[in-house]
C-alpha cells in the first residue's frame, strides 16, 4: 500500500488492537522525545518494553531494557522504531522475525523497502507518523494544544481517554 | 495486509467552521462549547502535574497558557486556514508580538510591506525596535523583485497583508512566497481583512498566518482577540536561524522544540514559552464569542462580499467621489489579483477619495445615520471611518501616502444590512460631504 497518507481508521484500528510495543531506540535521558512517547503509551495503557544496547538490563519507566528484539521473552504486537531510516532496514527484519504484527516507524523515518518486506510477510506498516501523536489526535487531545487534529466527531469521548486491556 | 476500503474524507469549508475542534463535552455532553471560566485545573497527581510540566503530555494547567474553550478556537482556525496549529491571543497585535517572538533576536530585522493597518505600522516602526530590537525594514514596491533585493542576512522574515487595511490593496502572495523560499525564511501573511474563506495564504506558499480575530473572524464587533497559524512545513533545523525553535530552552530543561515536537513545534512553543512568558492568552468569553461568530463565517463573508461590490459600484457612479479602491471592481489594479487570490470575492473593507479632501471627509463621517463611525472594521454593522483624522493620524503626511491614508480618503467596512439601506445612508452622507467647501 501506499505510505504518504494514512486514514484513521487504519491508524485507529492499529492502536487498538495493540497491546505490546516494543519501542527500539529507547532512551534513558527523561527529556529526550523516545522517552516522552514511552511514558505517555504507558499512560494509556499500552505495555512498553524499551530496546537500547547501550542500555540493556537497567530498568526504564518500570521496565527492563532489552538490547535486540529478539532478546525480549514475551509476545511483541508492534514495533517502534526510533532509529533512522537505515537502521530501520534491520530493525524491521527483526521484527519479522520476532512476528510482531505491525511495525511502526517514527516521524522522519522512511525505508519503503523495509516496509515492502514487512508487508510481505503480512505485517501492517506505518512509516513517518510517531503513535504518541497519532493517539492524542484520534482521542481529541492534541487539540489542547491548538493542533489541528483533522477530526470531526458528535460523540462525546471519554475524559481521559485509557486503552483497555483485553 | 488488508487495504484500506475507503478514502479518509475530507470535510468541507464550512462544515469546518461549524464543527473542527470542537466536540460534545466529555463531561456533560454540552453540545455547545463550554465556556469554561476557570483559571487553573486539578492535577490527578504529581506524577500527572510531571508530565504536563515537562511537556510530555498535552492538557491544562493554567489558563495563561492553555484553556479548553480557546483550545477549540485554536483547532477550528487552524483547520480553516488549513494549518498544523494555531496560538490564540488577546488580540491581533499580540498574535504579531508572539510570532516574531518566536522568530527573532535583537538586532536582527524582518521586511515589511509598507501598505499595513496604521496600528501594525506602528507597533514594527516604534514599539518592536525600542523594546525588543526588531528591525522592520519597509519594503516600498509591491512586487517580488523589491522584496528579493531588501533581503540582507539579517532577514529573519517576510510580513505582509493578504489584503491589505485600509487602502485595497491585493498582494501577490505566491510571488513574495518564492522570495522568502529562496531565502529559507518565513512568509508570515496577516489575513484579517480576507479571512480563510476568501484567502487561504498556506495555500500559496505562506509559512504563518496571523490574525485579529476581533474582525470578520468574530464577526459581531464584541470580542477583541488575534491568532497566530503555524503551516507546520517551515524546517526550522534546516535553516539554522531560528535557535528559540531548535536549540536547548533552559526554560524546559534543555529540550529541543522543533527536534522534539516535529512539524507541532511553533504551536506548542506559543503556548509553552510564548503565552507563558510574554503573557497575552485570549479570554475563554472571547473564544466563545469567536468560535460561535466563525460557524456563520462563509455566509457572512458571501453577503459582505455582496454588499461591497454593489456599494463600490455605487460609489464609483457618484459625482462628489474622486476615486474607489475596491479590489472587486475591474478598474481596480488589483482586480486580477483579488481574482487569483479571492476568487470568492475581495472582502468588505475598502477605501474611496472625497473630492472635498479633508473637510469633506470629517463631515461624512459626522453626517451618517445608519454606519457607525468607530475604528474597526469587519462587523456586521456598516462602519465608516477617516483614516487620516483618527487610526493613521501619528503618521506624517509621506507615511499617509505611501499607507494609501492621505487626507481625502474614507474608509469603510460593510455589513451585512440591507444594501438598499446602506447606500441610501451614503447617498445622504455624501450630500451633506459635498456641501462643504474644501479648505
Amino acid at each position: 500500500m501506499q505510505h504518504d497518507t494514512y486514514t484513521d481508521s487504519y491508524l485507529s484500528e492499529i492502536l487498538a488492537s495493540v497491546k505490546t510495543i516494543a519501542l527500539v531506540g529507547a532512551s534513558t535521558n527523561w527529556n529526550r522525545p523516545s522517552y516522552f512517547v514511552m511514558k505517555y503509551l504507558q499512560s494509556k495503557g499500552f505495555r512498553v518494553i524499551p530496546v537500547n544496547p547501550g542500555a540493556a538490563g537497567q530498568e526504564l519507566l518500570g521496565e527492563t531494557v532489552f538490547a535486540r528484539l529478539e532478546d525480549i521473552p514475551d509476545p511483541v504486537d508492534m514495533v517502534d522504531v526510533f532509529r533512522n531510516a537505515e537502521a530501520a532496514g534491520p530493525v524491521t527484519d527483526s521484527a519479522i522475525a520476532i512476528q510482531a504484527r505491525i511495525v511502526w516507524m517514527q516521524i522522519g523515518v522512511r525505508n519503503d523497502e523495509a516496509a515492502a518486506r514487512a508487508e510481505e510477510a503480512g505485517l501492517k506498516v506505518v512509516m513517518n507518523r510517531c503513535p504518541k501523536i497519532e493517539y492524542m489526535r484520534l482521542h481529541g487531545e492534541i487539540g489542547w494544544n491548538g493542533i489541528n487534529s483533522n477530526v470531526i466527531t458528535n460523540r462525546k469521548r471519554p475524559v481521559k481517554a485509557v486503552k483497555k486491556l483485553m | 495486509m488488508t487495504e484500506p476500503t475507503t478514502e479518509q474524507r475530507t470535510f468541507g469549508f464550512e462544515t469546518r467552521a461549524v464543527h473542527a475542534g470542537a466536540a460534545p463535552d466529555p463531561a456533560t455532553g454540552a453540545r455547545a462549547t463550554p465556556i469554561y471560566q476557570t483559571t487553573s485545573y486539578v492535577f490527578d497527581d504529581v506524577e500527572d502535574a510531571a508530565s504536563l510540566f515537562n511537556l510530555q503530555k498535552m492538557g491544562f494547567i493554567y489558563s495563561r497558557l492553555t484553556n479548553p474553550t480557546v483550545s477549540v478556537l485554536e483547532e477550528r482556525i487552524a483547520s480553516l486556514e488549513g494549518g498544523r496549529g494555531a496560538t490564540a491571543t488577546s488580540s491581533g497585535h499580540a498574535a504579531q508580538m508572539l510570532t516574531f517572538f518566536a522568530l527573532m533576536s535583537p538586532g536582527e530585522e524582518f521586511l515589511s510591506s509598507r501598505k499595513l493597518y496604521g496600528g501594525s505600522l506602528n507597533q514594527f516602526a516604534n514599539s518592536f525596535p525600542r523594546a525588543f530590537g526588531w528591525k522592520a525594514i519597509f519594503v516600498d514596491g509591491e512586487d517580488a523583485d523589491s522584496y528579493r533585493r531588501a533581503l540582507t542576512p539579517k532577514t529573519k522574515a517576510i510580513f505582509i497583508e493578504s489584503l491589505a487595511n485600509p487602502g485595497g490593496v491585493v498582494s501577490d502572495i505566491a510571488a513574495i512566497a518564492e522570495v522568502a523560499r529562496e531565502a529559507n525564511i518565513p512568509l508570515i501573511v496577516d489575513n484579517t481583512m480576507a479571512t480563510p474563506y476568501l484567502c487561504r495564504p498556506i495555500e500559496h506558499g505562506a509559512t504563518l498566518v496571523v490574525h485579529s480575530t476581533t474582525k470578520f473572524l468574530s464577526g459581531h464587533g464584541n470580542s477583541v482577540g488575534g491568532a497566530v497559524v503555524d503551516s507546520g512545513k517551515f524546517d526550522w533545523t534546516k535553516a539554522g536561524k531560528y535557535p528559540a525553535l531548535t536549540e536547548p530552552e533552559p526554560g524546559y530543561h534543555g529540550l529541543r522544540f522543533h527536534e522534539t515536537f516535529g512539524d507541532l513545534a511553533f504551536t506548542i512553543h506559543g503556548h509553552a514559552i510564548g503565552l507563558r512568558d510574554l503573557g497575552p492568552n485570549q479570554q475563554p468569553m472571547n473564544a466563545f464569542l469567536t468560535i460561535t461568530g466563525i460557524e456563520t463565517l462563509a455566509l457572512r463573508m458571501e453577503r459582505h462580499c455582496a454588499n461591497a461590490m454593489k456599494v463600490a459600484e455605487f460609489l464609483q457612479n457618484h459625482p462628489a467621489v474622486a476615486w474607489v479602491n475596491y479590489a472587486g471592481l475591474p478598474t481596480s489594479p488589483y482586480y486580477e489579483l483579488a481574482r487569483k487570490y479571492m476568487p470568492k470575492g475581495a472582502g468588505s473593507v475598502f477605501t474611496f477619495g472625497l473630492k472635498g479632501g479633508f473637510d469633506a471627509g470629517v463631515a461624512m463621517v459626522e453626517g451618517v445615520e445608519l454606519f457607525s463611525h468607530l475604528a474597526n472594521i469587519g462587523d456586521t454593522r456598516s462602519l465608516i471611518i477617516h483614516p487620516a483624522s483618527t487610526t493613521h493620524r501619528q503618521l506624517s503626511e509621506e507615511g499617509l501616502r505611501a499607507a494609501g491614508a492621505t487626507a481625502d480618503v474614507v474608509r469603510l467596512s460593510i455589513g451585512i444590512e440591507s444594501a438598499e439601506d446602506i447606500i441610501a445612508d451614503l447617498d445622504q452622507a455624501l450630500k451633506k460631504a459635498a456641501s462643504v467647501t474644501p479648505r
